[in-house]
């Protein structure tokens, strides 16, 4: 057999887990084995996952600070959630509702990204974190303001009240601060799979090849990029797009998942919380982001039982975390054992850093 | 005609001037040098050309071109490069993927053949292909970082303290490729503070002080003037 390279090999090891692992939540959640609280929570689990992969991309591998991503979430959220229920009147397929919310998502969320990322970007030092801060609100104050509603001759749109769109026997499809309203339900578990998987294939491909390493190498060393002839602004954008692209795909898959969505749901504390996922999993280290926003997002139900000191527990959990991944008398206690157990099975790291280094 | 001619630049850090006015030329195929004490503006001087910095006022032409208002990542097409103060080779990466960085803005196939040439510059770089640059040591570094400028193929080479916290044995080695690259027609600007190894190798050499040029000449000439043999060779 040829000899595969590290990355490579280590790449189909985490699509072939991810496979594995869908397959059995699938099963297992056609079968009815898991309660209905969890079995809600799949598909916010795959639109997370996409966020801490799309986080990951800015913060881990480019290195610049997004304290807004739950904006670009928001954009396409809203985006996707029109051309959704625009495209009800064109055709019944609820999943290419679906897909076409998600395409239409990305490409808003993505203009949104090179709004903020063109003027940021050229400049060295954490603007990007307090633009992208001022974004999220900026995003989330200005949708409270947005009346959209939809009948035979298009879409109208205001920012007065509903009785301003002058519809002819429409729908209102964004309802100002009550949010977006009559939402088609149309996302599947499968497609939040999909766009898991492409949104983890996309970080793999861009940072293994020769544009990742520039990427990579801004990061950690901006001067001797420059003199090799690398454009820090150009590739600063270029992926800062793409993880914002990323942010858009997730949101509409996230949005799409409900019947109603409020703005206020893509605030600052849900920034900071795939901020969590990313800096919990390793900064740059994709996979395990990827776990960090499964537990968290599944952890707050399972702690329900504790009913008041859910939050607590919570807290808790995350400094245990912390503790285990970072002590070195506490690892050895849990996770070197482990490694021991399951050494064989899981691949060495790529040498020079891939995505998951 | 100059290959690159500074003519009277002015370059501030803020209020500070760190550059007052200086003018130098370096020609086809010539060593040219810029010593001087810490703090005279020689890094400033080759930052400034190589476009990380933009002077306030006076002109730098490349060729003939007017080049100050070019962003750094642009100068490279047109063949200047800087191998950087300390080094900076990105240390996650192996030996050879630092040299494929180099020549980022070349062709496949030209940047095999420019591999080829760099291992024949630096065969102990060859031998390390595959290791990640972090775990080299300093010289090997500083050789990781030259080859890495060559791999541009560039008309003007621009070194910035090559020697720095070298052994001497080193020193002498990477001054022997100097000589050799001179040798095979390349230009080269280097910024030393080792002036008596600097004086040693240059056609030309500049002497900076607090952002002044305050003598000119050939090597042997600088190397030999009193004044500078008190400040700069101990004697």
């Amino acid at each position: 057999m040829k000899k595969l390279k590290p990355t490579t090999r280590s790449n189909i090891f985490t699509y072939g887990a991810l496979l594995i692992i869908f397959t059995v939540v699938y099963i297992l959640n056609n079968g009815g084995v898991i309660s209905n609280n969890i079995s809600g929570l799949l598909i916010p689990i795959c639109a997370y996952v996409c966020m801490s992969i799309s986080l990951n991309l800015t913060v881990g591998i480019l290195g610049e600070l997004s304290l807004g991503h739950a904006g670009f979430m928001s954009v396409g959220a809203f985006s996707g959630v029109i051309a959704a229920s625009a495209l009800r009147n064109v055709t019944d397929n609820g999943t290419l509702q679906l897909i076409a919310a998600i395409a239409i998502g990305a490409v808003f969320a993505a203009i949104a990204g090179a709004i903020v990322g063109v003027p940021v970007l050229r400049l060295n030092g954490d603007y990007l974190a307090i633009v992208t801060l001022a974004f999220g609100e900026i995003i989330k104050n200005l949708l409270n303001n947005f009346y959209i509603g939809v009948d035979n001759s298009g879409l109208h749109f205001s920012m007065k009240d509903t009785a301003s769109l002058n519809m002819d026997k429409g729908t209102v499809i964004v309802n100002g601060p009550m949010g977006a309203v009559g939402i088609p339900k149309v996302s599947t578990l499968i497609v939040g799979f999909i766009l898991i998987l492409i949104c983890y294939a996309a970080t793999a491909n861009i940072t293994n090849s020769r544009t990742g390493r520039a990427i990579k190498a801004i990061r950690d060393n901006r001067i001797a990029v420059e003199s090799v002839g690398i454009s820090v602004a150009k590739y600063k954008l270029m992926t800062f797009v793409t993880s914002a692209a990323m942010a858009g795909m997730a949101g509409a898959l996230y949005a799409l998942n409900y019947t109603t969505i409020t703005p206020k749901k893509f605030d600052f504390n849900t920034s900071i919380l795939i901020l969590v996922f990313v800096v919990l999993g390793g900064i740059g280290n994709v996979r395990g982001g990827m776990i960090a926003a499964t537990v968290l997002v599944v952890l707050p139900e399972l702690l329900r039982a504790v009913k008041d000191y859910r939050m607590l527990m919570y807290a808790v959990v995350l400094i245990l975390v912390m503790i285990f991944t970072n002590n070195r008398k506490a690892r050895g206690l849990i996770i070197d054992p482990a490694k021991k157990l399951f050494g064989k099975l899981i691949p060495k790291r790529g040498k020079g850093g891939d995505a998951n280094g | 005609m100059a290959l690159l001619k500074v003519s009277d630049i002015h370059v501030s850090y803020g209020s500070i001037r760190a550059i007052k006015g200086i003018s130098f030329e370096v020609n086809e195929g010539e060593i040219v040098t810029l010593i001087g004490a810490n703090g005279a503006g020689k890094s400033t001087t080759l930052n400034t050309v190589s476009g990380l910095l933009r002077p306030t006022e006076g002109t730098i032409e490349f060729d003939g071109k007017v080049i100050n208002n070019l962003p750094a990542h642009k100068l490279i097409p047109l063949g200047i490069v800087l191998c950087p103060e300390g080094r900076r080779v990105f240390s996650h990466m192996t030996v050879e993927e630092n040299l494929d960085m180099g020549g980022y803005t070349k062709s496949k196939q030209e940047n095999k053949d420019s591999l080829e040439m760099v291992y024949e510059y630096f065969p102990r770089l060859k031998e390390r292909r595959s290791q990640s640059a972090g775990t080299l040591s300093g010289g090997e570094q500083q050789m990781l970082a030259m080859g890495r400028a060559l791999m541009s193929r560039p008309r003007l080479m621009m070194l910035d303290e090559p020697s720095m916290g070298l052994a001497p044995i080193l020193v002498d080695q990477i001054f022997d490729i100097i000589k050799t690259l001179h040798k095979n027609g390349s230009t080269i600007l280097l910024v030393e503070q080792n002036a008596s190894a600097a004086l040693k190798i240059a056609d030309r050499a500049y002497v900076l002080e607090t952002g002044h040029i305050t003598k000119s000449g050939t090597g042997q000439e600088l190397a030999q003037s009193d004044d500078i043999r008190k400040a700069y060779l101990g004697g």
